[in-house]
């Protein structure tokens, strides 16, 4: 703006307040904040008198009393006893659950459809716009009811699979079964188990903590094998053979650490009316992953297309030139220059996977908006407390995501001088 | 040197021999995009397989299309009777039998026409916004719309949405006459004189032109209006309020005032952190504890206002992409022109950040027209409430891909059209040259 103006000799008018660009903006944010705080106190006033007629106070008490009911996914210790508050931890620990696991399952889908997309052969690109267009362009809320009615209607009942001459089979060698009560897969099961630590709130599984440790030494015990072996190369020119010790790195750890445990899997078996033993995911869970990760995939598809796009062939040229092999051409030129295009708008469609979670009501999959947001309200008839909480916890979830995400992209981000 | 001619130089050119077969045709066509090498061949032969296998179970059940039954057992026995025992087929009888509440929910039979008029007109009027080609006179239709097609749909004397828009236009003479002195002072009065007109006159105008010229409509209840006209109805207002809304949002979010960016970047982040679902539930439940006691107000509006809001936030920030990607040159240009804030948005910064950000905004308007979906979750009977329902009577329990098919074709072809849209918009307004 043109600030420069002469000071008004004459003393201080009303309306230089409106005219004078010195006050203008100062008079602006006045009346703002002065609207703003009476349409706030406007609605605290309305919302206490509300309650007031409705004899309700406010109070989180709720949330320490007996909840009452059922949740069918649980990962820590829940029964109907548990406080309502507890069963808030299952259904977030379900939401995160499901936004988990979809992030992979998409990330996964949508590299492989954006690059696929990009292939010079006709018939793959033409089935992956096909693919990206038609799942952008019809709202999730249908993929997600679709998926569930096939799953449910179509998928065989578990009396199929009875008998010396059963109508349904078990896919994948008898270890997955497809029922029309969910799908059951084999678990993971030690005969000699470490047991659990108990934190007070969950129990955390000792076999699973040695294992994700053991895995990271060998990580961090390849990582160094390869420094070394790098610095002998830069001092001699010769790269020493390392593979094998990789090999042995990477992987004999692990198997070790699993035999000692007495690892082994525990495949469901038709007992009954119903399959026992494995890992039962009802059709809520797997028709809400399936058609999360379908769809952002297809976005994920067009933000890794655009990210490859966005390179220069030069780039490619150049590296080629100086005698890059073509798969370091990509992990070394292409790829982390695509990253830096393609991390942002990554970010956003995890949080909106995170966000798009709270479809589960369409499938009745139990998360926080079935529990806290469902469940707990209708039974305790406190919307605003529950609501004003589930947004909260909405709300931090995603700005953690996004702040992690950010963190993780200004580490990659071009370094500008 | 001689003078002999060099006899082993032809002094004729040969005929071109024809290209061998597989070079030339849809054979080399294939050769090169095709089959080029092994990972190639490999993809092409999965991807063949992939459709063969989808086109053999498509295609016999899209061709057992069944049209006319009263119910899916029906349905079934005319299959099984024409097509064989075993035979699989669409019973598309259900889209024939329902179609009507698919589209119009319980909208009164007698009164399709006015919702299909209002369709009409809403074209008509979207129009001359869309295209440049077309006749500017039909800008008017556009600005009347909204209370024309209100009072189409819902039906109720015409002197109301008229004594409705009087308001604007009194607004609009308060703000031409006081003009001249300030714009500041004209945009407040305009305001104060549109609200007071609201509030004191509109109601007395309404009802004496209805006592003296009753031209009335039936009107129709909104928990009468469904199907995809509902979907039409939230997703076009939705579309047509969220856009100014994220330009001040965006504006407000880069302004300098530090109370006013402050009071923008809470609302954009606090809508953006929330699912769109807990914001209607919001609108649903807690709105009655917000507003004064014995408030009640409509449904759709309530629902209308939230997916604004809502879409509102991420517009803002599509735009305020666009506004980062200016360069600075320009509002500096716009500064040394002498223009005022408002003058050098409206003629610099606006149209240009505007058009950078054109991919993005439809994206936002497509994201906003499937997320009208959810409103079926507060009680709202939009298609996917209606398919919920006939999914449950007896007569249709069992069926589900024929449904889904129909509702998602018609959500497809608007969010395909606005995304094709976007593309002739961005190649129209391209002034760079490449």
């Amino acid at each position: 703006m043109a600030d420069i103006t002469i000071p008004p000799k004459d003393s201080f008018r009303l309306s230089m307040l409106i005219y004078d660009t010195r006050y203008r903006s100062l008079t602006i944010q006045v009346v703002f904040m002065f609207l703003l705080m009476a349409g706030a106190t406007w609605l605290v006033n309305n919302t206490i008198y509300n309650l007031h007629v409705l004899g309700k106070d406010f109070s989180y008490s709720f949330l320490w009393s007996r909840a009452g009911y059922d949740i069918n996914q649980r990962f820590i210790a829940y029964n109907s006893d548990s406080t309502h508050g507890r069963a808030m931890l299952v259904g977030l620990l379900n939401t995160l659950f499901i936004a988990f696991i979809s992030c992979v399952a998409a990330t996964v889908l949508g590299v492989i459809a954006g690059v696929l997309r990009l292939s010079k052969n006709w018939v793959v690109a033409k089935l992956m716009a096909i693919y990206v267009e038609s799942f952008r362009n019809i709202p999730l809320l249908i993929w997600i009811l679709v998926i569930f009615a096939v799953m449910t209607e179509a998928a065989p009942a578990p009396n199929a699979f009875r008998g010396a001459n059963p109508s349904a089979h078990m896919w994948f060698f008898d270890t997955i079964a497809v029922t029309n009560r969910g799908v059951y897969f084999p678990e993971p099961l030690f005969f000699r188990s470490l047991g659990n630590i108990d934190l007070g709130i969950f129990l955390v599984s000792t076999d699973l903590l040695a294992i994700i440790a053991v895995m990271v030494l060998s990580i961090l015990g390849y990582k160094r094998l390869q420094r070394s072996a790098e610095t002998v190369q830069n001092a001699t020119g010769i790269r020493p053979v390392t593979w094998w010790k990789s090999a042995l790195i990477l992987i004999a750890p692990i198997v070790i650490l699993l035999v000692a445990l007495g690892f082994h899997l525990g495949y469901p078996e038709l007992k009954g009316f119903n399959f026992r033993g494995g890992v039962h995911a009802r059709n809520s869970l797997i028709a809400l992953w399936v058609a999360l990760s379908v769809y952002t995939g297809a976005f994920i598809a067009e933000i890794v297309r655009a990210g490859i796009q966005a390179i220069s062939r030069g780039q490619t040229e150049a590296a080629l030139a100086l005698g890059l092999k073509p798969g370091q051409t990509t992990n070394l030129v292409v790829l982390p220059q695509a990253l830096r295009v393609i991390i942002p708008p990554m970010i956003s469609e995890y949080l909106n996977i995170t966000k798009n979670t709270s479809l589960a009501i369409a499938v009745g999959y139990m998360d926080l908006r079935a529990t806290l947001g469902g469940i707990t309200l209708n039974q305790t008839g406190r919307e605003l407390e529950a609501m004003l909480l589930m947004m909260g916890i909405y709300l931090a979830i995603s700005l953690i995501i996004s702040s992690v995400m950010n963190f993780y992209n200004r580490s990659v981000k071009l370094k500008e001088r | 040197m001689t003078d002999q001619p060099l006899q082993y130089v032809r002094t004729e050119m040969l005929e071109a021999k024809a290209p061998p077969s597989f070079q030339i045709g849809p054979l080399r066509w294939a050769r090169e995009n095709l089959f080029s090498g092994w990972l190639n061949s490999l993809l092409t032969l999965v991807s063949l397989y992939v459709i063969l296998t989808l086109l053999a179970g498509v295609a016999p059940w899209f061709g057992h299309t069944v049209w006319n039954a009263g119910s899916l057992s029906e349905c079934r026995k005319i299959i099984h009777s024409d097509f064989g025992p075993n035979a699989d087929g669409a019973c598309f009888a259900v889209i024939h039998e329902r179609w009507n509440q698919l589209l119009y929910g319980f909208y009164p039979v007698e009164g399709y026409w006015r919702a299909n008029l209002a369709l009409v007109g809403m074209l008509l009027a979207i129009a001359p916004i869309l295209f440049s080609q077309v006749p500017r006179k039909l800008l008017w239709l556009s600005a009347l719309y909204p209370f024309l097609g209100f009072w189409l749909i819902w039906g109720g004397s015409l002197w109301f949405p008229i004594s409705a828009l009087l308001g604007f236009v009194v607004g609009g003479i308060a703000f031409r006459l006081m003009v001249e002195k300030s714009t500041v002072l004209a945009a407040a009065a305009g305001f104060v004189v549109a609200w007071l007109w609201w509030f004191f006159a509109a109601g007395p105008v309404d009802e004496g032109l209805s006592a003296v010229l009753p031209i009335a409509l039936e009107s129709v209840q909104s928990r009468d209006v469904g199907g995809f006209l509902l979907s039409i109805i939230i997703g076009i207002s939705g579309i047509t309020l969220s856009l100014p809304l994220g330009v001040l949002l965006a504006l407000g979010r880069q302004s300098n005032m530090f109370f006013i960016r402050t009071v923008s970047v809470g609302f954009i982040e606090f809508i953006r952190g929330v699912p769109l679902i807990t914001l209607l539930f919001t609108a649903s439940l807690l709105l009655n504890y917000f507003l004064p006691p014995g408030t009640n107000f409509d449904l759709i509006l309530r629902v209308v206002i939230m997916v604004t809001l809502f879409a509102a936030a991420y517009m803002a920030e599509v735009i305020r992409g666009g506004l980062a990607a200016l360069p600075r040159g320009q509002y500096e240009a716009a500064d040394a022109l002498g223009l005022d804030y408002w003058m050098a948005q409206r003629l610099i910064i606006m149209p240009q950040a505007l058009k950078i950000s054109i991919p993005g905004i439809v994206n936002t308007f497509i994201g906003l027209f499937k997320d009208t979906t959810l409103v079926v979750f507060i009680g709202l009977l939009d298609p996917i409430g209606f398919i919920n329902a006939i999914r449950a009577t007896s007569d249709w329990n069992g069926i589900y891909w024929e449904l889904y098919i129909f509702v998602g074709a018609l959500f497809f072809v608007f969010c395909y059209g606005m995304s094709k849209y976007s593309m002739y918009l961005e190649r129209k307004l391209q002034t760079d040259h490449h």
